[in-house]
Parts: structure tokens; sequence; C-alpha cells
């Protein structure tokens, strides 16, 4: 069980929190602008890497904030967590 | 006469105290500190049950976590367990056990037939027999399932409580052994929080095989004393025996079972649990696992009273049971000589069978001293059985190569085979933290390699001491336990001080010269011969003799043989085809030797071969002990309305929904479901009905954006609506799937009140939060609060409804004064009430909300003053039944999260003019603008009071066998008081152009029912009612 630094309440086990797929994915500004490939990418299209992948969580059971964490899903390290809105932290970082 | 394999002294027994037991219903005795192993075998009991595929005899063959034939079944009724090992249950006045996998008796068994039709079950049997024939396998079923029986599990509840711990600690030390001990009193003295875990009834280890081992001048057992004592002295230190560690995970987070009050037996554990699952965090970890003996396979080598030697050790040591009276001692290294001189220093008539040619040291030296014959360069090449006995072995000589015996035969007298072909290190908890393990080549096992600091990304912190990663003698666990838990504590923060390093420093003496003949160390090698399937006077896997490298799964050597043959070299297909290693022992006495087999047919070396991955647990887990007490209401919690109570006393029938418990529907005396429902739909139409709608989603939205997160989150348009007034509003995803639905009420210039389906409000609240907290992070000024459980709601339907909320507030209620779809908050029966007057039933209908305090009191104040008009409280079905007429949809009934709202006919909620908001843009996709979609019917049976069944297909025509096109499924259906008549919802291909068309429902029987498609709405289509 993995254990997750929250951005506000510090270290939690996993089973308080929820995971909500992918980070960083930005709604776009004008949707009705894309074309049916854009709009599928936009609502499909999804990392799935071996390594590092930057991903959503929120703290279900606790301060029911969401929050981003950076984790390698080879090692399920994670490597930071960080508020919704802060960039990515640097690879290597 | 009892207790014939007893010693006269020695063991870790309370020998004032007579326990009896009861063993397949004869009558046992036994003492404290006695396991029913050691109990069975000092009482002469040898046959302890039957193999799993061969129905073999088999007997007791370890004394501990890695047996794989004594399984039992423990105790009776409720309180029963199957696959229990003989070798872990302690003993208790009273214990009740049975054989299991035997019928009619342990004796005399019927399935021992399949040994004889042995030919006919190969490796990969049941794979074979599910491939082809096919037909076949409804056959071999019946036959299979009953003969491969492994133990019954309990049919009643049980009746013990379980519990579970959480821990947090800085060094978490797994087994009690010498380095395990000695780590855990190093960590404790720099002031690290110290757990030690141990599997056993008592720390120890291997310690308490040898009783005379000496540690710096202590014999074992006051060097353990004393190591408990200093432990006990630690206000930080935790122990735990009968503890074991079964799972390790991610970032140290490991799970132990503790059986708490389990060995004093059914019932007497008082309150406490007969379990503990402990769920511990260590921000260290020390693994001190030790090791298991590793057997030798020979002909015949599952014969009851072939056992490990350290088993035989243990009995004799550490138990008092001399398990045989003449014992060979079967080895490859010099560790077994310890057995034989134990065993024949505690009476029995020993010889020792050594493959090696030239066994050379100490060991030896003291076994020809004390007359013990050792058979070099020999092999065991039959083992004659007799009446559940060995009767004698046959000794041959080996080839050089080891892959024959030849020569003179010669037959030993005996009734016990201890039995030693090394040491295999328990690497089970380190190959879970995701270590790598390396294959030594000079032990000959699987050993955890060396963690590389520059590509390590573990999330596991761990040291690893003593026999596990194959240090086996004494000195080197005590050194390598200590050093192991001072930097367990370091890197837990917890500096060595100097006084600490000097504390710990204590090594081990040389033996005194009186003890000579002790052994100085617990296991250890000498140098070894690398044979382990040893060969015999027929080529392996010809002839009647088994060579079984897997007891437990009753595997052999020419079943691997024959898995390599047919092409399941890999060792991950090998596991699987033979079944090595998938049994309750997870193979801890077998894998190795599988290897050794796979690599001889190969011609490949171990290394090269790999080795299956350890998973958890390392010892099997009761259900209950996972369970621990989320059992009923602490699993999964009840939710009541205020109002619950009332409910109760009117007899109502409940339905689940969610977690809640709502009022299903209120029978009258002698009324079935249906008279019932009938009853209350009737009256909420023509009288007035009364609903607890207090379980409805309630969200509570304040802040300068929330018309701005309205407007993102529904279809329609909300900018226009005016405080005090109500609108209807459809969710949909950003795939443009309606997911709920709900009313929301503006109370102020900034403030809503949002409803939501009664399932769906923690998703619904999930869904704004994700929204504010993630895209518009910071930026959009709303606050969403739950009031689910802060409004208790009373909702009457019906043309009284009016009069009888007049009667209870002083506020003017006509049409004008309180028009449809708005909100006005006054007192009703002296309760402070938001009062919305919205319907769901198509009704005149009010909804009250009060705070859920008075939502009894307001209930009861409308029951009271609706009596005159005939009020009737109903209940989900009815209110199910009443929004069908009115062809209202339920989220999640009628759609299914592949519905938009174009396809519920609900056109007119989604907003022209909005540029943007959720699922806009999915509604142009390709896909969701197409024709052909399913789209939302009503349908009328062609016989009127027949109901279709919901989720019942519909087609063109019912055709004599599939396939055929299925145009939608029934999604709503009930029998309408109202309409007179049967009404169903359907979801149904270009439904909208299909009204009018006959169409036929498949039904469950091969029948099919003929329906015409209509428009959904079957009660008064105008929807006067409700604005009246």
């Amino acid at each position: 069980m993995l254990l997750i630094d929250c951005p506000w309440c510090g270290r939690r086990d996993q089973s308080e929190f929820s995971y909500h797929g992918e980070a960083h994915i930005v709604r776009p500004d004008d949707p009705q602008a894309l074309s049916d490939e854009q709009w599928g990418d936009f609502l499909f299209a999804r990392n799935n890497p071996k390594g590092m992948h930057f991903e959503r969580w929120m703290h279900s059971h606790g301060c029911r904030r969401w929050f981003n964490a950076a984790r390698n899903t080879h090692t399920d390290r994670i490597k930071a967590t960080y508020p919704p809105g802060d960039p990515p932290p640097e690879p290597g970082a | 006469m009892t207790q014939v394999n007893r010693l006269p002294d020695g063991g870790r027994l309370n020998r004032a105290k007579v326990i009896r037991f009861w063993y397949d219903d004869k009558k046992y005795e036994g003492y404290p500190g006695d396991t029913l192993a050691s109990a069975l075998l000092a009482n002469g009991v040898r046959l302890v049950g039957r193999s799993f595929k061969y129905h073999r005899p088999r007997g007791i063959f370890s004394a501990g976590a890695e047996e794989p034939n004594a399984l039992v079944q423990l105790e009776s009724g409720p309180y029963t367990e199957p696959n229990r090992r003989a070798t872990e249950v302690e003993l208790y006045e009273g214990l009740v056990a049975h054989s299991q996998n035997c019928w009619p008796s342990v004796g005399f068994d019927l399935g021992a037939l399949s040994s004889r039709l042995s030919r006919l079950l190969p490796a990969g049997f049941y794979y074979k027999t599910f491939m082809w024939p096919r037909a076949l396998w409804m056959t071999y079923e019946k036959f299979i399932r009953k003969a491969a029986g492994l133990g019954r599990a309990p049919s009643e509840p049980d009746p013990d409580s379980y519990d579970k711990l959480h821990a947090h600690c800085d060094v978490l030390v797994v087994g009690g052994g010498p380095a395990g001990l000695r780590a855990a009193c190093a960590a404790g003295a720099t002031g690290a929080r110290v757990m030690l875990v141990d599997e056993a009834n008592e720390v120890g280890g291997h310690l308490l095989l040898g009783q005379h081992t000496d540690i710096g001048g202590l014999v074992a057992n006051r060097w353990i004393t004393e190591r408990l004592a200093e432990l006990n002295q630690m206000a930080q230190a935790t122990l735990l025996t009968r503890t074991t560690v079964t799972g390790y995970y991610d970032y140290n987070f490991l799970v132990a079972n503790e059986r708490v009050t389990e060995h004093l037996g059914p019932n007497r554990g008082d309150k406490a649990p007969k379990e503990r699952l402990w769920k511990i965090r260590a921000k260290q970890v020390v693994l001190a696992t030790g090791s298991i003996e590793r057997p030798l396979v020979f002909a015949d080598n599952d014969r009851p009273g072939v056992m490990l030697a350290s088993a035989v050790r243990a009995y004799i040591n550490r138990f008092g049971v001399l398990p045989g009276k003449r014992i060979v001692v079967l080895t490859n290294n010099d560790s077994a000589y310890h057995t034989a001189l134990d065993a024949k220093r505690a009476g029995a008539a020993v010889e020792i069978v050594d493959i090696r040619p030239d066994p050379a040291g100490e060991p030896i030296e003291w076994a020809r001293s004390l007359d013990i014959p050792i058979h070099v360069n020999s092999a065991l090449s039959a083992v004659g059985y007799a009446r559940g006995k060995i009767t004698q072995v046959t000794v041959m000589t080996l080839s050089p190569d080891g892959n024959e015996v030849r020569g003179e035969a010669r037959h030993l007298r005996c009734d016990v085979v201890a039995v030693s072909g090394g040491w295999t290190p328990t690497v089970h908890l380190f190959s879970q933290a995701k270590g790598k393990l390396e294959f030594s080549d000079d032990l000959h096992c699987f050993v955890p390699a060396a963690a590389d600091d520059a590509t390590d990304d573990t999330t596991h912190s761990l040291f690893c001491a003593g026999a596990c990663r194959g240090s086996y003698t004494l000195a080197e666990c005590l050194t390598e336990g200590r050093d192991a838990g001072l930097a367990a504590a370091a890197a837990a923060g917890f500096a060595d001080t100097p006084e600490t390093v000097a504390e710990a420093a204590v090594e081990p003496a040389p033996p005194p010269a009186s003890q000579r003949h002790a052994p100085q160390y617990g296991p250890r090698y000498g140098p070894m011969r690398a044979l382990w399937i040893l060969p015999c006077d027929h080529p392996i896997g010809e002839g009647a003799k088994k060579h079984f490298h897997e007891l437990h799964n009753d595997s052999t050597i020419a079943d691997i043989a024959l898995a390599a043959r047919e092409g399941f070299e890999s060792v991950e297909h090998l596991k699987r085809y033979t079944t090595t290693g998938m049994g309750t022992d997870q193979g801890k006495t077998s894998n190795l030797n599988a290897l050794v087999a796979l690599s001889d047919l190969r011609g490949a070396p171990i290394p090269a071969l790999g080795a299956t991955t350890f998973r958890p647990p390392y010892t099997p887990l009761t259900f209950g002990a996972i369970i621990g007490q989320e059992r009923r209401e602490l699993f999964l919690q009840k939710r009541t309305t205020p109002m619950h109570a009332w409910h109760d006393r009117h007899g109502a029938v409940y339905e689940d929904v969610g977690d809640w418990k709502r009022p299903f529907y209120f029978p009258k005396e002698g009324e079935d479901m249906r008279a019932a429902v009938r009853r209350e739909c009737l009256a909420a139409r023509n009288a007035v009905g009364i609903l607890d709608a207090s379980t409805l989603g309630k969200i509570d939205i304040v802040g300068e954006d929330a018309v701005k997160l309205l407007n993102m989150v529904y279809t329609n348009a909300w900018n226009r609506l005016a405080p005090g007034r109500c609108r209807y509003g459809l969710m949909v995803n950003e795939h443009g799937m309606v997911f709920d639905d709900g009313v929301t009420t503006r109370l102020g210039e900034h403030h809503y009140h949002m409803t939501t389906t009664t399932g769906g409000a923690a998703r619904v609240l999930n869904w704004l939060e994700e929204w504010l907290q993630t895209e518009w992070f910071g930026r959009a000024k709303v606050y969403c609060t739950s009031v689910t459980e802060q409004w208790a709601v009373a909702s009457i339907s019906g043309p009284h409804s009016r009069a009888l909320l007049a009667e209870l507030c002083e506020q003017p209620v006509d049409g004008e004064s309180f028009p449809f779809m708005s909100m006005q908050q006054f007192a009703v029966a002296g309760i402070p009430a938001r009062v919305f007057r919205i319907s769901f039933t198509g009704e005149l209908a009010f909804e009250i909300n009060v705070p859920a305090r008075f939502g009894l009191a307001l209930w009861q104040a409308l029951w009271q003053a609706g009596e005159k008009y005939g009020i009737c409280p109903y209940g989900t079905e009815a209110m199910h039944v009443l929004r069908a007429e009115k062809g209202f949809i339920i989220a999640g009934q009628d759609t299914d999260g592949t519905v938009t709202p174009m396809d519920l006919g609900m056109d007119w909620l989604v907003s022209k003019t909005k540029d943007d908001f959720v699922g806009k843009r999915s509604f142009s996709r390709t896909d969701t603008a197409r024709a052909g979609r399913k789209q939302l019917v009503g349908l009328r049976t062609e016989t009127p009071d027949f109901v279709l069944p919901e989720g019942a297909h519909v087609v063109e025509k019912l055709l004599d066998a599939p396939p055929m096109k299925m145009l939608g499924h029934v999604s709503s259906s009930y029998l309408s008081p109202n309409a007179g008549r049967s009404i169903a919802l359907a979801l149904i291909k270009d439904g909208f152009k299909r009204k009018g068309e006959t169409l036929e429902v498949a039904l469950t029987d091969g029948g099919s029912h003929r329906v015409t498609v209509t428009d959904t709405v079957f009660f008064d289509s105008e929807g006067e009612r409700a604005r009246d």
C-alpha cells in the first residue's frame, strides 16, 4: 500500500485516497473549435508510460482536496506531490 | 499405552499437566507446549492424511510452516477450519481434529484406487480434461470435486471475533531467531521504536532445536531469556509471538497475523479476539526469517516416517518426542549429523547414509565417536513400507556422476528416515518487497542480491540478516543481526552511540571442553554434494516407485519430465502445469528441487531458468482475520432518515437505496406488495400521499461564481433563474452521457440548493469539487457543501396536498401566491421550513424541507392533519410507478451511461445558446449525432395486465434461435393503477420513429410478448395536474 504525501495533510495510507487518472490534461478553451479527432484525443488519449507518470489523486477520506503526484509506474515510488495548477516537477528532480 | 514415543525428560513442555485431545475420534494425551503434530508423534500416530491426487498415505514431514502433508480439519461445527498444519496447531485441552482428503477413513481410503490409476492422472490432467473432449469434463468434474477436496469450509457463521490494529515503528524485525533477537536488541538500545515479530509461540528460532548450543558462555535458553529481559526493559519495544508476517507491501507496509487466543481453544478467549491482523508501517525492516531445510528426492520418499532431519531434531529437543526407534539419516551435508547425534543420545538406533564419497570434519568425527554407522557414497534406492510404517530402506552405492545406483543392496531396518538436502533461505518476504534474488553457486540456493544503489528506486527499506541471506553459522547470524539492527536504527534516524555498539559487541565464544559433542552452531553445512534427486534401480518414472519433489500437490519428477516433453519448459509454465508450489505451503520444500529436475532435463543451469515470484501471503490467512470487525453494519452502514422510527411502527418494508433504508411500501394487514402499491398509487393521485424524500442528495452552493458552475455542469441555462425559483437539470459527463438529474433552486443572489438522486449524491459532489479544484483551481469563487443529512423532507402529493399544507401554515399557498417550480420559506406546523412546489409524481405536490431534528415532528403533524384527507404514506415502489406513469426518468435505471439527453427526448433541456458546458462538444461527435441510436420510448403490452420483466430484450420478431437483432431493452416496467394497465419504458434503436410499431419482447421462458411502441407519458399527458 502506497504512502502518499498529501500536500495539505502529510503522509497517509493509500486507502484514504482515490485515483483520478492522468494529470495536466487541460480542457480546451473552445471545445467547439476542435475536430472530432482532437476532441477524441482530449477525451480518451492517455499516456501509459513505464516510468514517471503525472497523475491526479484526491484525499477522499481526508481533506477531500485534489492534488497531483509524480509516480514511477514501474517502482511505485512517488517522487513528488503538488497542488493542482502547479507545474510538474522537472524530470530527475 | 499412551505417548509411546515420549522421551522421559527434555523438551519445552509442562509435564505436570496432561492435555486430552481427540484425533479422528480417538482420544490421546499430550502436554502443554506440544503442537498437534508433536503430540500425535508422541502417541505413535504416523498416518495423518492422504495425498491430494493419488491418495497415498502421508505422515508428518516437518515441524513448522513448511508442512506439506499434515493438514487437518480443526474443530467442528461453526469453529471448524480446514487445512490447518498440525505442526503449527498448539495443543489445548479438548482439541478435536480430523484427517482430511480420506474417505471413508485415513486407514482405508477408496480414493487410493486412483494411485493404481496414476497413469491416467498425469501432470496437466486438469488442463487436458478441460480441453478435450469437452463433453467429458462434466463427467470428470463430479469425480474430481469429490476426490480432490482439501478439507471442508464451515457451513455456519463464524462465532469468533477478529480484530485489526494499525501500528507504526522505526524498526520492524521479522523473525525471533538469534539474528532477529540480536537485531531487535541492538536497534532498541539506540532508542528506536522496535517491533519484534515471530510466528512461533516463543522466540528462539533454530536455537530451540538444539539443547546445548552455547553463546558467549550461556546455553541458548539463558541467552534467549537475557535478550527478552533486555527487550522488556525498553518501553518503546513491542514483542509479538504467535504472529506471522504474511505480506510485505510498498512503502514498508507489512501485514502480520497474531493468533491471540486461538491456542486456547474455541470459546476460551474471553473477550479477546481469536486473531488480530496487524497493519504495520515500519520506517526500516530487518528480515531475519531464517531458513527451511530442503529435502532429498528418492524412490517413494513420501512414505509416512520420512521427515526432514531438522524436524526430527526439533521433536527430540523441543518437544521431547523420539519419532522412531530406528532412524536412518539421509544427507548430502553436515547439518543432519546433529540430528543423528541427538537421536542417538535420545536412545534411538541410528545409521547415517551420506551421499558424499568422503565426508570429513568434526560432526563426522562426533558421529563416529558415538558408534553411529555411516554409509558413505550411498543412496536409498527403496523404502519398504507395510501396515502404515516404514520397515526398512535399501541402500546402494552411488555412481560418481550420481545418475545411478549400483552394487550390492544393503537393507537397513528402520521406522524413520530423517532427510536433509541442505537449507533454503526463507526469502519470501524479501521477494515480495521486490528484492532481487541471485543464485549462489556455493550454497546452491537463491539468496538476496545486494541492492544496487545507483539504479534502485525501491519503495522498501530493509536489511537482511542471518540464515535468510544464506549465513548459516550462529556467529554470522549474531554479527549480522547486530549490524542490521544498528544500520536499520541509524537509517530510521537513531545514531548508534558508542555505548550501544560496545554493548552489542558480544561475540560467541568457543564451546567449553565439557560440551565437545554439543553442536556449537545451528544449521551448518560443511561441504555439500550437489545432488538432490537420487536414482533408484529403475529409471525415474518407470516402475512402481515414485519420486516426489512436491508432496503437497502430489507432483513427481516424472511429471516434470512430462511437462518438459510437452514443451512446458519455462519455470512459470512448469509451475502451473505440474502445480508445483501451488499448494497452501507455496512449495516451501519443493520449489528448488523442481528447479534441479528441470535444470537436469534441459541441461541448463538453475540461474538460467529463473525462479517463480513469491506472493503474499507467506502462510494462509483466514477470512476472519482479513475481515476483522468489518461485518454487517460495520462493513456496510445502514443510513436511516429522521422518520425511520415512524416507518418501523407502520410496518414499512424497506428497500436498499445506496446505503439508505427507504420504505419500499407500507402493506396493511393481509395486503401483498401489489395490493399495497396499488392503494398507495391511487391515494397519491386521488387524495394525498406522503413520501419520505429525506434521502435525496442535497448540496448547498454558495459564491459569486455559483451560476457559472451550474451553467458548466448542467446542460440547460441558469442565468435567468430568479431567486425563489426552481429548475430541473440534467448532468452529463464530457462524453455527453447523462449521469444524474435533479432540481436546483436559487435561494438568494449567490446561493443555490441543488438536489441529486439518492444514490448519486456523493458522486455529484465529487464531480462539482473536481471542476472547482482542478479546472478552475483557486479561480472560481464557489463553495459546495453536502447538506443531505441536515434536511428532512416530507413530500406530499395529490389533490388534497394544498389543503393539508394550508392547514399547517399561515401562508397563502394557492396557485398564484405559490406557483409551480418555486420555493418559499415559512413555518409548517410551527417548524421553520423550506417548501418547494415541485413534483416527481406529476400531481400537485409540495416538498417540505425542515432541519433534520424536526423531521419526525413534521411527519407526525402532517399525518395527524392529513387523516381527514385520507393521507396515505407511500414508498419507493409507488414513487417509481407514479413517475413512470408520467414518463419521468430515473438516472441509472432508464439511463446506463450510454444515453444522451437527445436519446431521452429531452432536447429541450439542452441549451442552444450557451457557448460551452460539460459534454456539449460531444453532442456533435459522429457517434452521438448518428441515426440508429437507442431512444427512450413507452411500451404498451398486448395483454393489459401483463408486466414485462425489466431488462428483457426487445426484438422485431422473435426467431426460433439466435442470432437475431436486438433493438434494445425494457428499462422500467410496472402495473399502473392510474393508467389501468401495464406500462413500460424502453431504450430502443430508432425508437422515436417506431412509435405505433408492434415489436416483441423476449421472455426467459423462451416465449415472447407483443408490445406497441408509444410515447413515454401514460397519464395526464398535458401535465396540468402539477400546475394546478
